[in-house]
């Protein structure tokens, strides 16, 4: 009598199956990953509400047309210099800084600006506010804005770098924000610390019609 | 000597029977890394800008998307050439944004709430005037974390 032996079950069209699976994947699935200029709104207003009296020296106003022509405190400028005056406008330090829980602020000690009279006191009380029109175009609306968010990142490497000391000494912001954070107290707070020299604040004014 | 002498001659063939693992760790490894395309964009997809400060966003089930651009070339003539706003699978006015904030929030649970995003999809050819309205729509609700969706990249290219 002849042996029957278990023949092997053919697996050769294994990788084809698999091979249309893996291209399915690939044409339904998308590798992007979110990114983007994040920023936070302002609340609403209340009806009643009145705008505290900000004195013009702690304004950088920067207007885009509808042109994507920029306008800085009344000049025309090129795209290349927004950077630097918005640098010179941060770290002026002219005066003394915001007053805190009835504490009045101290002037500006780390700050490296000319001390200028005529420009802003302090980089806590340094307003910068974008007027663009309706027509401006959002690229334009986002390069500035990109600008605005570097020169910012400059200064607060420049405040990493010379003002803290410790373990995280001699590094510049954007190294201490790639360290992983997440149980971290203490680069939490060193990061704060250094977000509060020199805090964001970026103001969309309503765009003209 | 006969028990040697059926050797065979020539190239034995290559085995093939690991393939199918390879291309299953290939699988496996799109599967994982992969997102499914969630929206079909009914605008024209819109150019994002570049931009070099970017943020990575985290926590991708708390971010709620809105496109912003033109219509397709072959809806135009019903919709018009102006920017539009894309919500969900239609495209909708911008009156409709707090009902499709509301409905994004009624996902997730109240104390998430504070932390979820808007990300404002736009391509760079739109007007900040349609930003805007989208901004004051998010505003009066209260959800005021914003983030304008971009690549990194030249800047040049944004104002061409």
């Amino acid at each position: 009598m002849a042996r029957r032996e278990n023949s092997e079950i053919n697996a050769g069209s294994m990788a084809d199956i698999a091979f249309l699976l893996l291209i399915f994947f690939l044409v339904t699935t998308t590798m992007d990953v979110d990114s983007g200029i994040s920023r936070k709104l302002s609340e609403k207003p209340p009806l009643d509400y009145k705008p505290p009296i900000i004195k013009m020296k702690n304004i950088l106003e920067i207007n885009i047309n509808r042109n994507d022509q920029l306008l800085v405190e009344d000049e025309v400028m090129e795209l290349e210099d927004i950077k630097q005056t918005t640098i010179d406008f941060l770290d002026n330090g002219g005066g003394i800084g915001k007053t805190v829980d009835d504490v009045v602020g101290s002037p500006c000690d780390y700050c490296n600006g000319n001390k200028s009279e005529s420009s802003s006191d302090h980089p806590n009380k340094a307003i910068i506010s974008v007027q663009s029109d309706r027509g401006t175009s959002y690229g334009m609306y986002i390069t500035v804005q990109n600008e605005l968010l570097s020169a910012y990142t400059e200064l607060r490497n420049i405040y990493a770098k010379t003002q803290i000391t410790g373990k995280y000494a001699g590094r510049t912001y954007e190294e201490l924000l790639l360290l992983d954070a997440k149980d971290n107290d203490a680069l939490k707070a060193v990061i704060n610390e250094i977000k509060d020299a020199y805090p964001q604040i970026i103001s969309d004014a309503e765009p003209t019609k | 000597m006969s028990k040697f002498a059926k050797k065979k001659k020539g190239l034995p063939a290559v085995n093939t029977a690991a393939l199918p693992d390879i291309v299953f760790m290939l699988l496996f490894f799109f599967m994982v890394t992969t997102t499914m395309r969630e929206t079909d964009l009914k605008i024209k997809a819109p150019k994002l800008p570049n931009a070099t400060e970017v943020k990575k966003l985290e926590h991708k089930s708390l971010v709620s998307t809105i496109y912003v651009g033109k219509a397709k070339p072959e809806d135009l003539a019903k919709y018009g050439s102006g920017d539009k706003i894309q919500l969900n699978d239609k495209i909708a006015d911008v009156k409709d944004i707090p009902s499709f904030i509301y409905s994004e929030q009624e996902k997730h649970n109240p104390e998430e709430i504070p932390y979820m995003t808007t990300s404002i999809k736009a391509d760079v050819k739109c007007n900040v005037g349609t930003i805007h309205d989208i901004r004051v729509e998010l505003r009066d609700i209260n959800s005021l974390k914003v983030s304008y969706s971009t690549r990194k990249g030249n800047l040049e290219e944004n104002t061409k």
